[in-house]
């Protein structure tokens, strides 16, 4: 079984608990505004084998002891290669790793069927309502509801991730509406506010690419964190 | 039972000397955290407020002041107190704190360097007494140095060889004085050279000579202690002295050598054992308890050596090594951690974050979380830790072992080492290319190479030739060591040092290495891309070019990884199959400190892309920014080098991280820390130095460091204020790799 890999990155500290190796696997339907990894959005890149990506994992398996390390499957939207991912994954249950999945839930089914591997979803939620949704991300929100029944069906451990775009989401509606919107997970651990940056344009230059929120100031970081504390009064009350 | 004994466990130790066995009869492990820990007194503000002031004064100066009246020895100076109403420790190397010694034993020449640098003269009679009627350790390697050695100093493909100055790396079991006193000590160098007898080859001679010269050095050490109102002829009675005596016993071997590294060993159970009976018996406060590792502390920071401004620049910033082990497990796998592996690494809290002592601590996944945890947080706060691999160095070495200078470990008392600097593996491999020719300096260095003419380099070919060109290096290299040392224990030999090892040593002779990841990048670039030579009109391949992408060192690569592996076994064994004076045992490290700068200077274009001049890495470490698949990477890299196999002198690995992608809070970034130095460790690595810190700030003590007089950065094996750094050195550690985030 082989799979489109971007780019691995062995030192990820922030997409899950602990030290984790990142394996970002290429190919997305969504065509999001603030997409960072626009290089990623075609099905693309190093063909890696199964056995191939189990055992360079496995070289960093003695950094995965403490606090839950593992593995992270990111992307662009890993679960659109869902045979090599479940294949992955299998291999990786045998020997014992964390998977944490970092997903915005736009496959191509068998949600149960992956999920059954995971230990921690990190959900990427684009947008509370429908026609939002589609203008961020040109495309129908369907899917991801389906994902999310199959979530919740698992009962895995979920990490909320919004991005806040200035203008789209730092809103007071938005935020309330964001509140009412992550009702229907079942296990949320955590929820976190990642402030829209500048960092992947340069990547928009070079792939020639049109980027949409060019002129879009990035999110200031402090005002990201005030927004965040409003939103859990909102959440929590 | 001595009375000074009272209260500890007998033992092995009580019949014979063996410090070993009395710690691990009598120390108590620590399990807990550092809430215990007490601040600083009056006294040691007072002392050190004086001694900042001196030391800003000495970083104007660059040296504060020399006594050029005396020669170095045990018992040449006069007393010298900081303060003397505030000393708790007592003891400088001269008569006033930073005033340095001039030591003549190992190259007469290079003192008049020294001293021209900063504008002394020696003393007349020193002056005619040392050109007329007492030959150096530097004249005699003069007159045996073959030609061929000769010339590979001279193009830098053996440097910083210790043939004008002391060799150091030796490290005296200080502690001894203190379980046993003087006297007992010199009683048994007595039986000892009474019992060395038989035929009077050139071995047993030799060994005669020693043992008689230790037993005087004893001698020597008892009477400077008394000129600081010590009688020392007895064991330590109490905690206080018994510091104060492994102190007086160190001081004599920074009084008596002037070796690069001069390293302290390892005293923290040795000293708690001594702490927890005065805590027992009431005689003593945490206060005053901290009050004395401060103290001990400061003096060592004092150490000073005189050197050349050429010497800054191989190794900037004063460095004396003054290696301190702590931590590490026993045999049987308990903690040796204890509340003075805590107070002496809460030194750089206290006083401020410095260089020295070198704080290493030996790291087990089996040490205490509490203590794991707080040596990362002082990772994180003062970027002045160190951390070596107990459990690669346990099976070979024991469970009483320390580290001298940066990474070479020693049995205390049992094990000592002939220093060998290093060779530099990147400039052979360009002499393969260029038939042992020179590249920079043009001069036939290795005969008996033809000059490769291929336009385009064969791997097969340059990778045999290399090796048949390492078997030459390795014999040019050894022929240097024998000859140092054997005129090293002739003209300088360390009788102090000495007197505090067992009779009979184990001698351990420690080649080194350079410009490792250079070589196994460019056999990379030569096998899986086409490297073309770009030849002057000798022949000489001045440069090179590069078609296609290769694997890189530092990315977990097994094409490259192993290539790197395999250059290091190969001159391992060369190095190994020749005989080495005094029958010492062969090692090897792969180390620069900061002489990867120099080395890099000093060598051609290499066939990985590296241009002429430009700095290698340092230590192991992967080239700068060649490791690009993230930290763990780069350190699995790393630690595929096999220790005991094959560089049982140590493997030097620097690392730095930007603390933000350490993670968000300071607890976080102290479990991550933790963490990876687990995983790096888990797998057989053997030595990690830890920065945290921000390329931004770099260049801004760079450009301001008047912002930043304490920014304390680790280099390969050792910590160093950044503003001590030469402009070159600054750019290099600028230069290196610093894993962020995405």
């Amino acid at each position: 079984m082989t799979g489109f890999i971007d780019s691995i990155e062995t030192f990820g500290l922030v997409d899950g608990p602990g030290i984790r190796t990142v394996v970002f696997l290429s190919g997305c339907q969504l065509r999001c505004l603030y997409c960072h990894n626009p290089e990623m959005w075609q099905m693309k890149g190093t063909q890696m084998k199964s056995d191939e990506l189990l055992k360079k994992i496995l070289r960093n398996k003695p950094y995965f002891k403490r606090n839950n390390g593992g593995v992270t499957f990111s992307g662009g939207e890993p679960t659109l290669q869902k045979e090599f991912l479940l294949d992955i994954c299998r291999k990786l249950k045998q020997e014992g790793i964390h998977i944490a999945l970092d997903t915005c839930g736009v496959g191509v089914g068998e949600y149960d069927k992956i999920l059954a591997y995971v230990d921690l979803v990190l959900f990427d939620v684009k947008y509370t309502d429908s026609e939002g949704y589609r203008h961020l991300t040109k495309y129908s929100m369907e899917e991801s509801e389906k994902f999310i029944e199959a979530l919740n069906r698992s009962d895995k451990p979920v990490w909320i991730r919004q991005v806040i775009v200035p203008g789209l989401m730092d809103t007071d509606a938005y935020i309330r509406s964001l509140a009412e919107y992550l009702k229907r997970f079942k296990h949320i651990e955590k929820i976190e506010f990642l402030p829209f940056h500048h960092l992947g344009f340069s990547k928009y230059e070079k792939l020639g690419i049109e980027n949409p929120l060019q002129e879009t100031p990035e999110m200031d970081p402090e005002k990201c964190e005030a927004l965040y504390q409003k939103f859990l009064t909102y959440y929590k009350g | 039972m001595k009375e000074e004994w009272k209260g500890f466990t007998e033992g092995l130790w009580t019949e014979e000397i063996n410090v070993s066995d009395f710690i691990k009869k009598n120390y108590k492990p620590y399990n807990d955290d550092e809430s215990f820990l007490s601040g600083t007194t009056p006294k040691t503000d007072k002392v050190w407020q004086k001694c900042s002031e001196l030391l800003k004064e000495e970083l104007d100066k660059h040296v504060l002041d020399i006594d050029t009246e005396h020669m170095s020895g045990i018992n040449a100076y006069e007393p010298g107190y900081i303060s003397a109403e505030d000393d708790v420790i007592v003891g400088l190397q001269t008569d006033k704190p930073l005033k340095r010694i001039v030591n003549p034993y190992g190259g007469i020449r290079m003192v008049y360097q020294e001293l021209e640098a900063y504008g002394y003269k020696l003393d007349p009679t020193v002056d005619k007494y040392f050109n007329e009627f007492r030959k150096t350790h530097n004249q005699g390697v003069f007159d045996a140095y073959p030609a061929s050695v000769r010339k590979a100093r001279h193009v830098g493909l053996l440097t910083g060889l210790p043939d004008a100055y002391g060799r150091g790396r030796i490290i005296g079991d200080y502690r001894r004085v203190a379980l046993y006193g003087i006297d007992y000590l010199m009683e048994q160098k007595k039986k000892d050279w009474d019992s060395l007898i038989g035929p009077m080859s050139n071995d047993l001679i030799q060994l005669r000579e020693d043992v008689s010269m230790q037993y005087r050095a004893l001698d020597e050490i008892k009477k400077m202690a008394q000129k600081y109102g010590f009688d020392i002829s007895k064991p330590a009675k109490n905690a206080r002295e018994a510091v104060q005596w492994t102190y007086f016993a160190y001081l004599a071997a920074v009084k008596e050598n002037n070796g690069a590294a001069m390293s302290l060993g390892r005293v923290d159970a040795f000293f708690d054992i001594y702490f927890e009976r005065d805590l027992a018996n009431g005689s003593i406060t945490e206060e005053e308890i901290q009050e004395i590792i401060d103290q001990f502390v400061i003096k060592l920071r004092l150490v000073r050596h005189l050197r050349t401004p050429e010497y800054d620049e191989l190794f900037s910033g004063d460095p004396t090594w003054v290696t301190c082990s702590i931590g590490g497990i026993t045999e049987e796998r308990e903690s040796m951690v204890t509340k003075t592996s805590y107070r002496i690494l809460h030194t750089l809290t206290n006083l401020d974050p410095a260089p020295e002592p070198n704080m290493t601590v030996l790291w087990s996944e089996l040490l205490p979380e509490p203590f794991k945890k707080y040596c990362a947080r002082m990772s994180i706060e003062t970027d002045a830790l160190q951390y070596e691999n107990d459990d690669v160095m346990r099976p070979l070495y024991g469970d009483d072992y320390a580290i001298a200078c940066c990474v070479s470990a020693m049995r205390e008392g049992k094990d000592m080492q002939f220093f060998g600097a290093r060779c530099n593996l990147a400039k052979a491999l360009l002499y393969s290319i260029n038939g042992g020719v020179d590249e920079v300096k043009g001069d036939l260095v290795i005969e008996g190479f033809d000059k490769m003419t291929d336009e385009v380099l064969d791997y097969e070919k340059v990778k045999s030739t290399y090796f048949k060109m390492l078997e030459v290096v390795a014999s040019i290299y050894s022929d240097a060591m024998n000859v140092i040392h054997y005129m090293h224990d002739k003209y300088a030999y360390e009788a102090g040092q000495m007197a505090l090892h067992d009779t009979h040593v184990r001698r351990l002779m420690a080649y080194g290495v350079a410009g490792l990841s250079v070589v196994a990048d460019s056999l990379s670039a030569i096998k899986y891309a086409k490297v073309k030579p770009i030849r002057d009109e000798n022949g000489v391949a001045i440069d090179f070019e590069i078609e296609g992408d290769f694997p890189k060192y530092g990315n977990d690569d097994d094409r490259v990884d192993d290539l790197a592996k395999e250059v290091l076994e190969k001159f391992y064994h060369e190095l190994s199959l020749h005989k080495c004076y005094r029958d010492a045992e062969p090692t090897l490290s792969v180390l620069t400190i900061t002489s990867n700068v120099v080395y890099g200077s000093k060598t051609g274009s290499t066939p990985d892309g590296r241009k002429k001049g430009v700095a290698f890495a340092p230590g192991a470490n992967p080239m700068h920014g060649r490791d690009e698949s993230g930290a763990i990477a780069s350190l699995n890299s790393v630690a595929k080098l096999k220790y005991a196999d094959c560089c049982r002198d140590g493997i030097s690995n620097t690392f730095s991280i930007v603390p933000s992608s350490l993670g968000h809070s300071k607890e976080e970034q102290i479990e991550n820390l933790v963490s990876l130095l687990d995983g790096y460790f888990i797998q057989g690595a053997h030595h990690l130095n830890v920065n945290v810190l921000s390329r931004e700030t770099l260049i801004d003590a760079m450009e301001h460091p008047d912002k930043y007089p304490l920014l304390t950065i680790r280099v390969s094996g050792y910590a160093v204020r950044f503003n001590r750094l030469t402009r070159k050195q600054q750019e290099e550690v600028i230069a290196r790799t610093f894993h962020e985030k995405m």
